[in-house]
């Protein structure tokens, strides 16, 4: 299992601090074994790595790429989701709007933020707040990591389908740059709803699918132990998705993933972003609406 | 030749069936009309023309046993697709119709539907005519992975545009409308109508007790459910559909957008 094998490679590392002659060549050489295995990882490994709870979150995302960040809160209807993210922000100097899916690292973090699962609330916030970053002439910068939008009873009466609907719809037409950026899970409807964008980036080991694997295996298959075929069948990671053209770029991790080194991460995501927000900042808004419809038209087109 | 009704167990002859347009004459349930079926019966005589008939999806995912399966559901229902899109006429009033249809695939959404969408919502915009969906869907159709998810995004993007342009857009919801299909187009109507009793939600019912670990209530998600908490306009029964559209159609005319 891959938690196993990160963990293992902790210890490995912890340890060789202070091992010295032949007990540290032995450590370096399982060291390095470990790294060769995690170099190359199948569909499912990186699915598990995408779900690594030690993984980047978004608060870690917003200090290390942004300055001077004032948290926005609640739909204005309803209440507040804390399952997602957002708010104001400077981006080099230059304000931005922030938004992304919020998960937590432990288990009080994660009942805090429903493990990163939406309500319609929160996806209600996410509009108010990208609605106001076109007014105000702010990019949006999304960050995608969630299992998928919450199946609850009060999601369901407050109208979670429309909501995700809603952000579909006006997010298409938004006369403002949105960049999307999946960190780890991009699971269904519940991702795509903070997702429609004019560049569509992800990390090496995230993935992006319309079921989670095991969703699909227990539909398809009738046994969620099948992940494994179903991470095969769905083509669900950034390189499959490079390939069919359908997003926009990779951002690279570090071996043993992207919590092992964070900071080569932020620094290529800057990168990154800076170039994606240089690129469509040179557009005008009627540019931009009509290549951003374009860019998903053409999506299946036979 | 009868029909049993699913929900009373009654018999009716299958011609009386059909000329109730799949209602049961006995207990008033709704159950699925074929979508040539339906449209047949709500445009004015002589007036249904289809459109990309033809139009298919492939299999972009290569996913196992798919290209089999929808080979399966091509034979079984004599349809290529889960939708079918069409111009026509109710008394008069010229409109633009798409009809999912959950006895093809479940109504699920692939590119192969999300494109046939996409037109009709584009030939609405571009003809300036008024759009009228009916949705039956459990959803993406899970084995065009990411491609199906991203006709969510296709089809929101093009109601947006329409909506943009001035264009008026019904949309019909109908027994089942689930998952995708209610997290994107479906739910966009300018009015929102649904027929009774039909089980309209985002999370399927099974998805959400596995969840919470309990029984839901009865009725939950259900239209009456649906309207009482403010996402439909109104209900209306099968039989009053083409009356209550050709309304529509006619307090919608002579409209000018403001810009
Ligand atoms: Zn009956």
């Amino acid at each position: 299992m891959i938690k196993a094998m990160i963990r293992e490679l902790e210890e490995i590392e912890s340890a060789q601090r202070t091992a010295q002659g032949a007990e540290f060549a032995q450590l370096a050489a399982r060291r390095d074994a470990l790294l060769h295995q995690l170099s190359d990882l199948t569909p499912e490994q990186k699915v598990l790595m995408a779900r690594y709870p030690r993984r980047p979150k978004i608060s870690q995302y917003v200090d290390a790429l942004f300055t001077d960040f004032f948290e926005q809160r609640g739909d204005r209807q309803c209440r507040e989701d804390r399952s997602i993210l957002g708010g104001i922000a400077l981006f080099h100097g230059r304000p931005v709007t922030v938004l992304g899916h919020r998960k937590g690292g432990n288990i009080e973090e994660n009942l805090a933020c429903n493990f990163g699962m939406p309500g319609p609330e929160g996806y209600r916030k996410a509009l108010r707040l990208m609605k106001q970053a076109e007014k105000f002439g702010r990019p949006v910068i999304s960050f995608i990591d969630t299992p998928g939008a919450y199946p609850g009873m009060e999601a369901e009466e407050r109208g979670q389908g429309e909501a995700i609907a809603r952000n579909l719809a006006e997010m298409s037409r938004l006369r403002v740059p949105v960049i999307s950026i999946v960190t780890g899970e991009g699971s269904s409807g519940g991702a795509l709803a903070l997702g429609l964008a004019d560049r569509i980036l992800m990390l090496e080991n995230a993935y992006y699918s319309v079921v989670t694997p095991e969703g699909c295996a227990s539909i398809l298959w009738k046994d969620p132990k099948k992940r494994d075929e179903a991470c095969m069948a769905l083509k669900l990671t950034a390189q499959d998705l490079l390939g069919f053209g359908v997003i926009d770029g990779i951002v690279p991790e570090a071996v043993g993933g992207a919590q092992r080194d964070t900071q080569a991460l932020f620094a290529r995501l800057d990168r990154e972003i800076a170039q994606a927000l240089d690129a469509l900042e040179g557009k005008d808004a009627d540019t931009l609406v009509r290549e951003r419809y374009a860019k998903y038209r053409r999506i299946g087109l036979a | 030749m009868t029909v049993t009704c699913p929900a009373c167990g009654r018999e009716t002859a299958q011609a009386v069936w059909h000329a109730h347009l799949c209602v049961c004459p006995a207990c008033g349930s709704h159950q699925p009309i074929a979508a040539r079926a339906r449209l047949t019966a709500l445009c004015d005589e002589g007036t249904l023309a289809e459109m990309n008939a033809d139009l298919v999806g492939g299999d972009p995912l290569d996913f196992p046993g798919y290209a089999k399966k929808l080979a399966a559901q091509r034979e079984k229902t004599g349809m290529q697709e889960a939708v079918m899109t069409a111009t026509g006429r109710i008394d008069g009033h010229p409109a633009v119709l798409a009809v999912l249809d959950a006895q093809f695939f479940m109504g699920s959404m692939g590119t192969g539907a999300g494109e046939k969408i996409t037109r009709a919502i584009e030939y609405a915009r571009d003809a300036q005519l008024p759009l009228i969906m009916f949705s039956a869907s459990g959803g993406a159709r899970m084995q065009e992975g990411f491609f199906s998810l991203m006709q969510m995004a296709k089809t929101s993007a093009a109601v947006a545009d329409f909506s943009d342009k001035g264009g008026l857009y019904i949309s019909v919801l109908t027994h089942p409308t689930t998952g995708g299909v209610t997290a994107s187009f479906a739910s966009l109507g300018d009015i929102m109508l649904a027929e009774p009793n039909a089980l309209i939600g985002f999370a399927g019912p099974r998805v959400i007790e596995q969840t919470i670990g309990q029984r839901l209530p009865e009725g939950f998600q259900r239209s009456e459910f649906q309207q009482e908490h403010g996402f439909i306009d109104q209900i209306v029964p099968r039989a009053q559909m083409r009356t209550v559209l050709s309304r529509l159609l006619r307090l919608h005319e002579g409209g000018v957008k403001r810009t």
